[in-house]
């Protein structure tokens, strides 16, 4: 039995027992209505853990004094300027036979140096990595970066095999730019992206040897979908393959350009599912753009792409199972909204951000973490802070330990198994519970246990979950009672019983003791006096909380 | 990932409260030398299990075992709580010291030779604070030493060196130790990491042996919250050999009912007939922090202490029963202590205050049963600032037992503790002889006067005169709150001989000072009275 047998056998097992199947009506049929009740920390907290990474306590008490929708339209609405571009902090390579990139200073950025060496990609793929695990802890306060994982995973683009790091990130630079931009202008950019261009083949694409490989996924992943309403042809994706053809990539400028004379200049004629619609053949150096716009006007014309891309971000932002009532009441009226403002990704957000539905109980707290969420939503939950950007060896070098652990969680950031993404956004049935098995979850435990008891170090600088310097930012650690639910409230979209609770209070925070004031004693003794001594006696304690509290699986829902 | 990198991280699998937590980092998990792996088998051959009874919130001890020779003045000391001396139960081969009358159980014990009283245990500069003398007990660090690991952790390091990288395996396929009714514990916590794994509660613990786990919302939440659960429990590797031994055990003696002390004894009965290898078991009980109405003043023998303390005797004597009947009482010692006893002069909220030193008791059918100790020294006139004396060092508690209960050689057992006290470490007739097949030191010798001081009462210095039976020898002066105020004798003798040492106290404040005398296994306390 492998893992996937091992796995749907015991879900089976499950739900031969369970009460709660598949099937059963647990699902709600609330719609796209604006939300209107209560507009409390839950909800905030609920809006920032799926829309960032984490909710930092800075974060809910920022937009827990804005109205809801101030709130959603502020997190669509991203003012930070772009981040400063990668940087050399990898050593000019040694090795014979390598042509290293020495005219690169450390420190300075290699976004503009031709080098196509494979080592010294290499070593840039793994700097644009760091860098992105840097920008995804550091975010600013908006949706921008998980959108960017998000479209990332869509094009599903492996930089390990298009190689490389310069076309990585230049390819991450048109997804930042369009992230809350526009999505057909995003496929216009991205078709002729260098990156994708290599990865799905367009740059073979030519008149004599048509290369169907970028069309079929354009089709089937990018924006049709292969629902039951997705109807287009094998002759469709030979066609659109002719459309595309003639694009290449400048070895020495890191650019696609349009060759002509590899273009098929032939009419394309489509089925009827795009009601025989015939793209005229072009010739010349606008051929290639001019065809490029009819297609995608043809295709963007059918109703299910927008179906097709309000289901994928409704399984990356509210939940994975998509019934009848939902597909009526939330992805269809979305789906509307989207084609309606010609699929500027914000209106659509932010009706299903502001709707009833997002904010519907049953959609609370359902949401197992993904390996990002859980490792980058930590960190700045508890409030890691890393080096000024002068010290990019110390970040970069932190940055790859937690990039790593995202990686060993099953998430490699830009490096999907293939071209279909993350298979916890398309797999059926499981979806989301892929990301857990008995491999990854323990995993997600020694990660949170590593930053309590030690954390990583690099260049004598020590990044820790800080658990006293955390409960001071709450509202009244001195007393346990309210440490343990404003940590709970904070960290868990689902609460524990009072006896739990209780039983945790006694045995951790009070070792034993049955008197509150106990913990409150040594927390005033701590913060009046912050001896060694005092200082280990609360902290004792709260590692031990901190610690049960990740370990519990309640932590791993958001 | 191959079969020990999949044990090397389920290993550290989580937690929850229906299910199991342990307290691993991932940290440890990287070292491992070839002669560290060749010794992942538990370095000493012993099947010995100890079970820890912790008692938290500091018991008052003198109300526990009551000093019957002196009882007028421990009556004076504490007019509104004392035990009527007519109510104190005797214990076997004991006179002159009694029990509190709720603890039959254990008096029985006494009587059936399987329980040992250890009078006036603590250490130099007492802490009265729960957490940082509970930290105190656990690490056993000296009073102003920060331990960042476990008495119990270090032994269990010892012994399985590199855990938990490579475990469980086929030499040990259980948990090295395990607590019941708390999170997390100071006492197992090894050199880097935990070596203990603790189930949450005696409630959701017999929801682990029986396989479920508490009910989910009807909600995607619960789905997802029910299915994560279930992956936890499948890597938790612990949880079925638990489980399994658990469930071996089909039939127990009766235990008493509204008892969580008894409830928890009664899964590590289980747990130890069930066949687990798990060398030590941590169980606690709380409520002892009894400031104010600890007695019912009408009847003084009832109350809240006399009902904790009945539960703990009745609970110790169910388990030993138990032991018993499944045949494992052999291999079982259990040991209770408390962070802290109480102040020797009762307050006026018909309670006692955080104190110090105070007594513990071991059970077991090869411990060396009877008192050790005698009856603290009590005041004609207490003060509410009075300490009961230490006789015993705790320290020399755990190391005797690794030595004579764990079978470790002395040298080891030294280096498991800080080692600026490694000198002071007592051997004590704690356990039988032969147990290990050692010799057992011979007994104290009682009666004789071995240490004195002249002159006395004095004013400004006096001197202290002992006889010492030669190797190491220790005298340290107390004030009556415990605080050690120097240590006149730390050194070697090479033979018996008697000797004396002056000891200044021009600085100090009058009142009682206690010279405290360690030679061997003997020790004892002497008063000395600075006057105006």
């Amino acid at each position: 039995m492998d893992r996937r047998e091992f796995l749907t056998a015991r879900r089976k097992k499950q739900a031969d027992n369970a009460e709660n199947i598949s099937g059963k009506p647990y699902r709600t049929t609330s719609g796209i209505a604006t939300y209107t009740g209560a507009w409390t920390e839950q909800e905030v907290t609920h809006l920032l853990k799926r829309t960032m990474f984490g909710a930092t306590k800075a974060d809910i008490d920022y937009f827990k004094f804005r109205t809801m929708s101030q709130a959603v339209d502020e997190l669509l609405t991203p003012t930070a300027p772009d981040p400063n571009p990668p940087v050399k902090e990898y050593a000019t390579s040694t090795t014979p036979g390598v042509t290293p990139d020495g005219n690169i200073a450390q420190g300075t950025t290699w976004i503009n140096d031709i080098n196509s060496d494979g080592t010294v990609q290499s070593q840039r793929r793994s700097s644009y990595k760091k860098w992105w695990t840097g920008l995804l802890i550091n975010q600013d306060r908006s949706i921008r970066e998980k959108l960017i994982m998000f479209w990332t995973d869509h094009f599903g683009n492996e930089t390990a095999e298009v190689g490389y790091g310069n076309w990585a990130y230049k390819q991450h630079t048109l997804i930042r730019q369009y992230a809350v931009g526009n999505f057909k202008n995003l496929v216009r950019e991205i078709t002729k992206d260098v990156s994708m261009l290599r990865y799905l083949n367009g740059y073979l694409n030519n008149k004599n040897a048509p290369d169907e490989n970028y069309a079929r996924e354009l089709m089937e992943l990018f924006t049709l979908g292969k629902g039951p309403d997705s109807q287009y042809t094998e002759n469709d994706v030979k066609e659109a393959a002719k459309v595309l053809t003639g694009w290449q990539i400048d070895g020495a400028t890191y650019t696609s350009v349009f060759n002509a004379n590899r273009h098929a200049t032939t009419n394309k004629l489509f089925s009827s599912f795009f009601n025989n619609t015939t793209i005229t053949g072009r010739t010349g150096t606008t051929a290639g753009d001019l065809e490029l716009a009819d297609l995608l006007n043809m295709i963007f014309a059918q109703q299910e792409v927008a179906k097709y891309i309000v289901r994928k971000f409704y399984r990356w932002f509210v939940y994975y199972a998509i019934d009848a009532a939902t597909e009526t009441n939330v992805i269809a009226p979305l789906a509307d909204i989207f084609r309606t403002n010609n699929y500027e990704i914000k209106p659509l957000l932010a009706a299903l951000f502001k709707s009833e539905h997002f904010y519907d109980m049953l959609n609370r707290g359902c949401y197992i973490k993904t390996p990002a969420d859980h490792v980058i939503g930590s960190l700045r939950e508890m409030n890691i802070q890393f080096r000024p950007e002068a010290e990019y060896d110390t970040n970069y070098g932190l940055w790859n330990t937690f990039y790593s652990w995202m990686v060993n969680m099953g998430q490699n950031l830009h490096d999907p198994p293939n071209v279909s993404g993350m298979p916890a956004y398309y797999q059926e049935p499981s979806f989301h519970e892929i990301w857990i098995n008995s491999d990854s979850l323990p995993k997600r435990n020694q990660f949170t246990d590593t930053m309590i008891n030690s954390g990583y170090s690099r260049n004598g600088y020590r990044v820790q979950f800080n658990c006293v310097a955390f409960a001071q930012t709450l509202t009244n650690p001195a007393n346990p009672n309210d440490l343990i639910d404003e940590c709970l409230r904070m960290f868990f979209r689902n609460d524990l019983s009072a006896q739990s609770k209780a039983q945790i209070k006694t045995q951790i925070l009070l070792t034993g003791q049955q008197w509150d004031y106990y913990w409150t004693n040594a927390w005033a003794a701590y913060i009046s006096n912050p001896t060694t001594a005092n200082f280990n006696t609360v902290n004792t304690r709260l590692k031990s909380l901190f610690q049960y509290f990740f370990n519990l699986s309640e932590y791993q829902l958001s | 990932m191959n079969r020990k990198d999949f044990l090397l991280n389920a290993i550290p699998a989580a937690v929850i409260l229906p299910e199991v937590i342990n307290g691993y980092s991932v940290k440890a998990m990287t070292g491992s030398s070839p002669l560290v792996q060749a010794l992942m088998r538990g370095t000493t051959l012993t099947d010995h299990v100890l079970v820890i009874v912790q008692l938290s919130g500091g018991n008052d001890g003198l109300n526990m075992v009551i000093p019957v020779a002196d009882y007028s003045r421990y009556y004076n000391a504490r007019t509104n709580i004392a035990i009527p001396e007519n109510r104190v139960l005797n214990i076997a081969g004991v006179s002159g010291t009694g029990i509190h009358p709720s603890m039959t159980g254990l008096q029985t014990l006494f009587t059936e030779g399987k329980a040992k009283l250890i009078q006036a245990v603590g250490y130099p500069q007492p802490n009265f604070s729960h957490f940082r003398a509970t930290d105190i007990w656990m690490s056993a660090s000296n009073s102003n030493q920060e331990v960042y690991s476990g008495w119990a952790g270090r032994y269990l390091n010892y012994e399985y060196p590199n855990f938990p990288t490579g475990y469980p395996n086929t030499d040990m396929t259980d948990p090295l130790a395990i607590q019941i009714g708390s999170t997390t514990t100071l006492t197992t916590q090894g050199p880097s990491v935990n070596m203990g794994m603790s189930i949450t509660s005696a409630t959701n613990f017999y929801n682990l042996i029986n396989g479920t786990t508490d009910p989910v919302p009807s909600t995607p939440a619960g789905k997802e919250l029910k299915f994560i659960r279930q992956v936890n429990q499948q890597t938790q590797k612990y949880s079925s050999v638990i489980r399994n031994a658990a469930n071996a055990v089909t039939q127990q003696v009766t235990y008493p009912t509204n008892n969580s002390l008894a409830d928890q004894l009664k899964i590590v009965a289980r747990l130890i007939a069930g066949g687990l290898k798990t060398r030590v078991y941590m169980v606690s009980f709380g409520g002892f922090d009894n400031h104010s109405v600890q007695v019912n003043t009408a009847d003084t023998t009832t109350g809240t202490h006399a009902t904790l303390l009945q539960r703990v005797s009745d609970a110790i004597k169910a388990f030993q029963d138990d032991i018993k009947f499944l045949n494992v009482e052999n291999r079982v010692v259990g040991m209770t202590y408390s962070e802290f006893g109480r102040r020797i002069k009762s307050n006026s909220s018909v309670g006692t205050d955080h104190g110090a030193a105070a007594p513990m008791f071991l059970f077991g059918s090869s411990v060396d049963a009877g008192m050790l100790g005698m009856n603290p020294t009590i005041p004609a006139a207490p003060t509410v600032n009075d300490n009961v004396p230490m006789q015993y060092d705790f320290r020399s508690i755990y190391s005797t037992l690794l030595e004579k209960w764990f079978c470790l050689d002395k040298a080891i057992v030294e280096s498991l503790f800080p080692p600026n006290i490694n000198a002071q470490l007592q051997s004590l007739p704690l356990i039988k002889a032969g147990v290990c097949s050692g010799v057992t030191p011979p007994p104290q010798i009682t009666g004789e006067k071995i240490i004195w001081n002249y002159p006395h009462p004095f004013t400004v210095g006096t001197d202290i005169f002992f006889k010492t039976q030669g190797g190491h020898t220790l005298i340290q002066v107390f004030d009556t709150l415990g605080r050690l105020i120097t240590t006149p004798v730390d050194k070697e003798y090479a033979a018996a001989m008697q000797d004396k040492v002056h000891f200044a106290a021009d600085a100090l404040p009058p009142g009682i000072y206690y010279a405290r005398l360690q030679n061997g296994i003997t020790q004892k306390v002497w008063p000395m009275l600075k006057v105006r």
